[in-house]
């Protein structure tokens, strides 16, 4: 399989108080088209960080990342809000959904910002629905929705433009054990019948159990 | 690529009691803008329907009212002489000669108050045909009998039917009441011309005269001899609803200009209201934001997103204060009008442009107030605002 993403000499440091405090060091790593990546490490251990410089909401200080032959650490602020929106499926630990929306309208809000008619989001949506199996509670306002259904509410979110990565922050950080492995089965599902590349951030042994592949951070270094 | 408007919506909803009481401050200074402007309109509605367009009211140059205008004897006869002049069909010409005094009278709620007396000639009927007498009769030529304007009749003392007003050392019987349908007219009472002057000795100086042209395309030529002839150049011609209408603009513009001062600072209050609501928002929305962002949506649709819901709040506003100010038209108040210094009832008005200018007002304070913390909600770093508890 060819590498989907490839992180080339990756360095990533925060100034605070004219001290620079190093986060990532020279990383390169390469993830497969098709693979489920499981990024481990300790907190602080610089995971989030290479995540959300993977998906394009942050920069690094120096280094290159090829996503499908795209160097994303060349595109401006505005052709990188665009190239999310196509490219990359967010899952947060705390689900983010917006309270105001129902369950539909939140998966519906990516879709906003493409082209598609009505008639297909409507089609978008409710395959996104029921590949997360909660058609029922379409309706339903998140307050109104349980922590595995309001995660499994942003799963459907991340998956229904059908983007090119699936990337997952702790997705199952607030969840009792049972959600928990509801929603790792449903990424493993995703990954393996929908061929979703998943990169997910995780410091639980539990879950990094169904990656393909697990990598660990430490320190700012690739272990 | 916008958030959708419903998003704005619901969280316009969302948060009820700190946007009710943004929306209601908002209606509050709506409802003070717009009574505001519907006073100064209602003035000036009131004076404009005064008169008629086909009469021509003379009277003394640099008078800015009827009190200050004298036109003495050998003038009226002058005036009287021009041609063009309407005539009654049995020939007599269609003039009143108006003596204007200002009385003071008790107001049945207290105090004293300026009413005008306004002496009339006996064709007055044909000038001004859409007097009414609405209880008892038109007075008589040649007594001391007085007819008054329905605006005033129920609120002053001596005004009803048979009652009896003291001025210029004798009583005056009230025998009618009548109105001209909310003009000026209303707020006044009137005599007999030839009575007033004896009563007040002022000879035959009445203040104007009021007259009709047999044909008014013929007012240019009837205006040519006040600036012909030397001996009227003292004195000037005028449609008689302009005059009136004059006399509305000082009051109409003093209450404007005040009203609006006020209620700008006013807005102050309120814009900093909807600012503090805004600020809270988006301080209570910053993951949100953050979500929105990450999603691929731009800072532009999220700065669109915020002020869509700010203009909400005082679109909202706007139109709560407006449906209310609008109540107001139901209410008729006197006041003294600047212009002749009398009492003048009138009813608030409500005009498009009052409209219009109200939501306007209403949706610059929510432009204002919403502006600074949008630009702070499209501001926000991703990564901080998704970090943000």
């Amino acid at each position: 399989m060819p590498a989907i993403i490839e992180v080339k000499n990756i360095s990533k440091s925060y100034t605070r108080d004219s001290f620079a405090i190093p986060v990532l060091n020279d990383i390169t790593l390469d993830i497969e088209e098709g693979e489920f990546f499981c990024l481990m490490g300790p907190s602080g251990s610089g995971k989030t960080t290479l995540l959300n410089l993977i998906a394009g909401i942050d920069k690094p200080t120096s280094g290159n990342i090829f996503i499908k032959d795209t160097d994303i650490t060349l595109l401006n602020e505005s052709s990188l809000a665009k190239w999310r929106a196509s490219n990359i499926g967010f899952v947060f630990q705390f689900y983010n959904l917006i309270p105001v929306l129902t369950a539909y309208e939140n998966i519906e809000l990516p879709l906003m910002l493409t082209h598609l008619s009505k008639a297909e989001k409507k089609q978008h949506v409710e395959a996104a629905l029921n590949v997360v199996g909660l058609t029922d509670r379409m309706f339903h306002y998140p307050k109104q929705l349980s922590g595995g259904q309001e995660q499994r509410v942003a799963i459907a979110r991340a998956i229904v433009t059908d983007p090119l990565i699936l990337v997952a922050d702790e997705p199952t950080g607030d969840l009792d054990k049972n959600s928990a492995a509801e929603i790792l089965i449903l990424l493993d599902r995703l990954n393996k019948e929908f061929k979703k590349t998943i990169l997910m951030v995780t410091h639980d042994p539990h879950a990094a159990e169904k990656a393909s592949k697990i990598r660990h951070l430490d320190k700012g270094d690739l272990i | 690529m916008k958030i959708p408007l419903k998003y704005s919506l619901r969280n316009f909803t969302a948060r009820k009691l700190t946007t009710g009481i943004t929306v209601t401050g908002i209606a509050l200074v709506v409802f003070v803008f717009a009574a505001v402007l519907m006073m100064a309109y209602g003035i000036q509605k009131t004076l404009t329907i005064t008169g008629s367009e086909e009469n021509v009211l003379v009277a003394r140059k640099s008078a800015n009212g009827e009190i200050s205008s004298i036109i003495p004897g050998d003038i009226q006869s002058i005036v009287s002489s021009l041609p063009n002049i309407a005539k009654t069909s049995d020939g007599k010409q269609i003039i009143s000669y108006e003596p204007v005094v200002i009385i003071n009278l008790e107001k049945q709620s207290g105090g004293l108050s300026n009413i005008s007396v306004r002496g009339v000639s006996e064709q007055v009927l044909q000038l001004r045909p859409n007097i009414k007498i609405i209880e008892g009769r038109n007075f008589v030529q040649g007594r001391r009998e007085l007819i008054v304007g329905e605006s005033i009749a129920s609120k002053f003392n001596g005004c009803r039917i048979g009652g009896k007003i003291k001025f210029a050392g004798d009583y005056w019987t009230v025998v009618g009441k009548f109105t001209t349908d909310g003009s000026g007219f209303d707020s006044e009472i009137w005599g007999d011309a030839l009575q007033l002057l004896d009563a007040f000795s002022r000879g035959n100086a009445v203040s104007t005269m009021t007259l009709k042209l047999a044909n008014p395309s013929e007012y240019a030529s009837f205006k040519l001899a006040f600036d012909t002839d030397k001996r009227l150049q003292q004195y000037e011609p005028e449609i008689e609803t302009k005059f009136f209408a004059k006399q509305s603009e000082l009051m109409a513009g003093f209450i404007r200009i005040l009203g609006i001062f006020v209620t700008v600072i006013f807005s102050l209050g309120a814009t900093i209201g909807a600012m503090i609501t805004m600020y809270a928002s988006v301080a209570n929305r910053t993951v949100e934001i953050g979500t929105l962002r990450a999603l691929g949506f731009r800072r532009r649709s999220i700065l669109a997103a915020f002020l869509a819901e700010s203009f909400l709040i005082a679109l909202v506003g706007g139109i709560i204060g407006l449906a209310l100010a609008s109540l107001l038209q139901f209410v008729s108040i006197s006041t003294l009008n600047f212009g002749s210094f009398t009492e003048l009832a009138f009813n608030f008005a409500l005009s498009p442009d009052i409209i219009i200018s109200s939501l306007l007002f209403a949706v610059a304070m929510g432009f204002l107030g919403g502006f600074l913390p949008s630009v702070r909600a499209a501001r926000m770093n991703i990564l901080q605002a998704l970090r943000a508890e």
